[in-house]
């Protein structure tokens, strides 16, 4: 029974998505009320399953003799957790979607969007094994490239929405290979087999399980936008804003986060001793702080809240690169707190770009609160969740983090610290400037609350980002990441510290920005630097243009000149002079030729085989 | 029964000289064929494989048998391939009403050859009909190509000939070193050949077979008859009739299993030439049409790494899962590119113009269009859920069956590896194609255009059914392949070979690689 539930939860978005695509094309009622049918009934069918046992069950998809690829549901603590998250924002964005799109000409094929990506999420999610995960995450860099590019007539979308899907790819290249070697090395790709397999690895094969343990995280590298390939998430913000809020705040961007735990509950955190799990973490420290400081000098709201997702994702890829003292789970632990609060922001911010006239600029705002006090304070609860203010959701999770990091690696500790004094100094800054002080632009001036339909998700949101964190909730909704031996306490140095952190990017956000009608960091050369986000976006297009434009070009010249003519062509010049001759023996037209090759290449096979 | 397959079309072709409608007759053809195709398949599936085949002799010294057959699963999957596309291919493009005989005849010609030759037992007709299938295809360059026609009918017609008759010499050889009076394939499969002979063999069709397929460093000629060549055309050479130099070298794997593998490094070299080289020109390319000529020659490459990883093995039985990939990846490429050299006339027609520059904003104007074609460059690109996802992936996975924990990467990871970023460069190109022709703002060529027609719909759709049928349940395809043997009996073998290696000897049962270590 239980697995039925587990199959309908799966392939109730694909059906959506083919009835969208098939039939409801040119009438968007009926498929805006089929796209939130389904996301409704799945995020119910979650519930269910969470009250229930874990369960696993799986068919044959591709088989050759004795091997089989199989497609199977794995329905434990981790997964279901994840369900929860991916259900309940993504039921949120849904609805929310529905007054934010709602003068939208492609509607249809917006929902429909939404449909295949809940598929290939919840494939993700529920895979029992490591080829099936690569199926659904492909497929899920292919919903984010049709919701990305959702408004492809704009070159900027357009562009944007291949950038995603290309650095996806490069990401899953090593993903794939990583999976082809953990294969060899552990005789099976499936996640509940695994143990057995890493338990029967040789202590001498550590690098080459090293090796394939960093090639999987590649993967995770792509989709979680991580340092060096984390450019495509903040021009991802093309797309819709509520598309934002699912894919690049809670679920595709978490996914990478996922997957690296599951591998590392199947094959053991020992698995991530040693230089890999000392990649992984320093690649998400890295991250984090990189992004945090380009996050401090974005103008438009969204690529704030982008950059600052890069920057949470760090911590949680860090977190998860520990690995010791339940890193993982503080890790994930900090992907589902992060999920509620960080979609609230997207979603809010989405509710003040539909204000105030499809503005993004954070500067030609101001005063929203006045105007808009309900988004406002929604929005403030999601900047406190995200600047860990206790007892808001985000502050539960950090902590653990930076426990995990104190225990394993001080240096990475301090990092975090930094990180965690960044934070709350770029979002004061957003909500300061956007939302208090004066309208600085005539959108702003006339700015009013959204509609109930777009209000009712940031409420729900806004609930989770204050509830989620509690010891008692989170152990109740996602027992999988949640570790009471971490219990929160007042007199620890490690609070004290971050509790130091959070007040002094407070109060430098608030010194700063209060009252200023234009950046006053715009004109400092460092600061400059973050603005431009270290030039990599203009490094990478060099390489791009070298490594792939020029030799492509090169190669071609040697393909037609080399091969085509010299090699090859010399080869077929003699034979065109033969040609020529049977030409002249025959009307000299192609038909003859080509007819009696035919003909004669039949007649030649026959009577040397006969006259054997 | 089978045979009925291959002189349905040929009967056609004679009523069309008789002087009945060339399209009518044609479209009746090739859905006769279709659902005789998906019949004889489902009576294969079912285990009635009873009175599907005939062998009249035609000749006795040495033996000729005109047989054809569902020789194996690999047999049954080719010659769906060849109706499916075959299908579409005579529902695609516009000629005149003076060339339509021509055109139609064509079509004809090529679908009875590839069937032919993917259905015949024997191995003086498998490589005959291919033949037959050739001349139309320079004839249709020749007269109604675009661009320098002739030139590349000849260029064409040189390579391909080249390669027919290099393959000849092989298959020349092949038949006289296995000392059997007889040319059908279960007979030659009885006999084996000298380690040294089949050496010599496997070059000659590893080469010939190679040109066939566009090989590295042999398939220039490909991307330009393609661009050139009308569309029905092009779907049918690029889609079925140029896997016959696959089918063909796995067809006489069996027979030359040493040799072949003597080329290993060779033919990886060559299909690494063929993934990255070739991927790399098809990144510069900046028309349409010779865009997706290259990359059906760069996805060559895939295949032929199955193919060298059956050969690494040694048999089937070493690596099972190599030769079900490849013939999946066949089937799934066939089916892709035969609809995306369809939708790109189909966009010509509508612009006027394949330059990629020329174009933009067309989704835009044709939204089924646009969805069709996305549909088919995603599937190109390895997107699962299509057809071709299933092949690669189960091409990677073979390129690293006989790598275990303790051996350093052998050259096949090294070229499986190199397939893999090979993904990325086909990213590259065909999400670029797609950008520029399909996205961002309308221009002048564009700004007319209408959504596909009534008429215009149906093939593109149908082959979209088949890429998704597949794409989802590969196994209604795989599940046509019969397993080598079960467990128990491949176990048995090994331990028999590795008691008792047969040195420098073949046999139908005995297929235990001596080399393949």
């Amino acid at each position: 029974m239980l697995e039925l539930l587990a199959w309908l939860l799966l392939l109730l978005p694909l059906f959506s998505a083919a009835v969208i695509q098939l039939w409801l094309k040119e009438i968007p009622g009926p498929a805006v009320r089929m796209s939130i049918f389904s996301v409704v009934t799945t995020f119910l069918l979650t519930l269910i399953l969470l009250a229930g046992k874990d369960t696993s069950t799986a068919i044959k998809w591709a088989s050759a003799g004795s091997f089989h690829i199989e497609i199977g549901l794995l329905i434990d603590d981790l997964s279901k957790g994840m369900m929860l998250v991916v259900t309940g924002v993504g039921m949120l964005v849904h609805l929310f979607s529905l007054g934010y799109m709602k003068d939208d000409g492609a509607k249809a094929r917006y929902f429909g969007g939404l449909s295949i990506f809940m598929f290939s999420m919840t494939g993700i999610v529920l895979a029992s094994n490591f080829v099936m995960m690569f199926i659904f995450w492909e497929l899920v860099g292919f919903s984010s490239y049709l919701l990305i590019g959702h408004w492809f007539q704009k070159d900027s979308a357009a562009e944007a929405a291949k950038k995603a899907f290309l650095v996806n790819r490069i990401g899953d290249f090593g993903f794939m290979i990583g999976i082809l070697m953990l294969w060899g090395l552990f005789g099976t790709f499936a996640f509940a087999e695994m143990a057995d397999g890493a338990r029967a690895l040789s202590e001498n094969s550590n690098t080459v399980t090293g090796i394939a343990v960093l090639l999987v995280f590649c993967g995770a590298v792509g989709k979680s936008a991580q340092f060096p390939l984390h450019v495509w998430l903040p021009d991802a913000m093309e797309g819709p804003t509520p598309v934002s809020a699912l894919i690049h705040a809670a679920t595709m961007v978490a996914a990478g986060v996922y997957m690296l735990f599951r591998l590392q509950v199947s094959a053991g955190a020992l698995l991530f001793e040693g230089f890999a799990g000392t990649t992984i973490m320093w690649i998400g420290g890295i991250t984090s702080l990189l992004a945090a400081l380009m996050a401090t000098q974005q103008d438009d709201i969204k690529r704030v809240l982008a950059y600052s997702t890069l920057s949470q994702l760090g911590y949680m890829v860090m977190a998860v690169g520990l690995a010791g003292d339940h890193g993982g789970e503080a890790g994930m632990f900090h992907l589902y707190t992060h999920a509620w609060f960080k979609a609230l922001l997207f979603l809010g911010a989405g509710a003040v770009i539909y204000a105030c006239h499809h503005e993004q600029d954070i500067w030609k705002m101001g005063g929203l609160l006045g105007r808009m006090k309900k988004t406002a304070i929604t929005f403030a609860i999601g900047t406190g969740a995200l600047m860990a203010i206790c007892p808001l959701s985000g502050f539960w999770s950090k902590e653990q983090i930076l426990e995990a990091a104190h225990h394993e690696n001080p240096a990475l500790f301090w990092l975090a610290i930094v990180v965690a004094a960044l934070t709350p100094f770029y979002m004061t800054r957003l909500f300061i400037v956007a939302f208090l002080g004066q309208a600085r632009a005539h959108g702003a001036k006339e700015a009013r609350e959204v509609p109930g339909i777009m209000l009712y998700p940031l409420f729900a949101l806004a609930a989770m980002s204050i509830i989620a964190g509690f010891p008692s909730i989170a152990g109740k909704l996602s027992p999988a990441f949640h570790h009471p031996e971490h219990a929160f306490n007042p007199t620890n140095p490690i609070f004290l510290i971050s509790l130091a952190a959070l007040a002094t990017g407070l109060a430098a956000g608030v010194l700063l920005y209060r009252g200023r009608d234009s950046d006053p960091l715009a004109g400092n050369p460092v600061f400059r630097i973050f603005r431009n986000k270290f030039h990599l976006d203009e490094l990478y297009l060099v390489l791009v243009r070298f490594c792939q434009d020029t030799v492509a070009a090169v190669i071609h010249f040697f393909d037609e000149f080399l091969i085509g003519e010299l090699i090859v062509g010399g080869l077929a010049r003699s034979a065109t002079g033969l040609g020529n001759v049977f030409r002249r023996l025959q009307s000299g037209n192609l038909q003859g030729y080509a007819i009696l090759f035919g003909a004669g290449i039949i007649l030649v096979i026959y009577l040397t085989v006969f006259a054997r | 029964m089978t045979a009925c397959l291959v002189f349905l079309p040929l009967l056609a072709v004679v009523a069309i000289l008789m002087g009945s409608n060339p399209r009518r007759t044609t479209r009746i053809t090739t859905s006769l064929m279709l659902l005789g195709g998906i019949t004889l398949a489902a009576l294969w599936a079912m285990n009635m494989r009873d009175g599907l085949a005939i062998d009249p002799v035609v000749l006795t010294k040495p033996e000729i048998r005109l047989g054809f057959d569902l020789y194996d699963g690999m047999s049954v999957i080719m010659m769906l391939l060849s109706v499916i596309v075959a299908f579409a291919a005579s529902r695609t493009g516009d000629c005149e009403d003076r060339h339509s005989r021509l055109w139609n005849i064509s079509i004809l010609l090529i679908a009875a050859g590839a069937v032919g030759a993917f259905v015949s037992t024997d191995l003086f007709f498998f490589y005959a009909f291919h033949e037959l299938a050739l001349v139309p295809t320079f004839l249709m360059i020749g007269i109604l190509g675009r661009g320098e026609r002739r030139q590349i009918a000849w260029k064409v017609t040189i390579y391909l000939a080249f390669g027919s008759i290099v393959l000849l010499a092989g298959l020349l050889w092949l038949v006289a070193a296995s000392g059997s009076s007889s040319l059908s394939f279960d007979e030659l499969l009885r006999t084996s050949i000298p380690v040294e002979a089949q050496r010599g063999i496997s070059l000659f069709l590893i080469v010939g077979f190679g040109t066939l397929v566009s090989l590295f460093p042999f398939h220039s000629w490909a991307a330009p008859a393609y661009a050139s060549a009308p569309a029905p055309i092009s779907m049918l050479h690029a889609g079925v009739l140029k896997k016959f130099g696959l089918y063909g070298l796995l067809r006489l794997h069996p027979l030359v299993p040493e040799g072949m593998h003597h080329w290993l490094n060779l033919l990886i070299v060559l299909l690494i030439g063929n993934i990255l080289w070739v991927g790399f020109v098809t990144i510069h390319q900046k028309r349409l049409d010779t865009m997706l000529g290259n990359s059906s020659v760069m996805h060559m490459g895939y295949i032929f790494l199955a193919f060298a990883a059956l050969t690494e093995a040694g048999s089937e039985l070493a690596n099972p899962i190599a030769q079900p990939a490849a013939i999946l990846l066949m089937f799934g490429h066939g089916v892709t590119i035969a609809m995306l050299f369809g939708l790109a006339d189909r966009i010509e027609h509508r612009t006027g113009t394949l330059e990629l520059r020329d174009l933009g904003g067309l989704a835009g104007k044709t939204p089924g269009l646009a969805f069709l074609f996305g549909l088919a460059a995603m599937a190109s690109i390895g997107l699962p859920g299509l057809a071709n996802f299933a092949g690669e992936v189960m091409v990677f996975i073979a390129g690293f069956k006989g790598w275990h924990h303790g051996d350093p990467f052998g050259w096949l990871q090294l070229a499986t590896i190199a397939a893999l970023w090979g993904l990325v460069i086909s990213a590259v190109y065909m999400l670029r194609a797609y950008r520029s022709i399909f996205q961002g703002p309308g221009v002048q060529a564009t700004r007319e255009a209408g959504d596909l027609t009534v008429t215009e719909r149906p093939p593109a759709i149908f082959l979209a059914f088949v890429l998704l049928a597949v794409g989802f349940f590969p196994n209604l395809l795989l599940g046509l392949i019969d397993k080598p043997e079960d467990e128990a009996v491949i176990d048995l073998q090994a331990i028999t070979t590795s008691i008792e290696p047969a040195p420098g000897t073949t046999g139908l049962n005995s297929r235990q690689p001596a080399t393949g270590n």
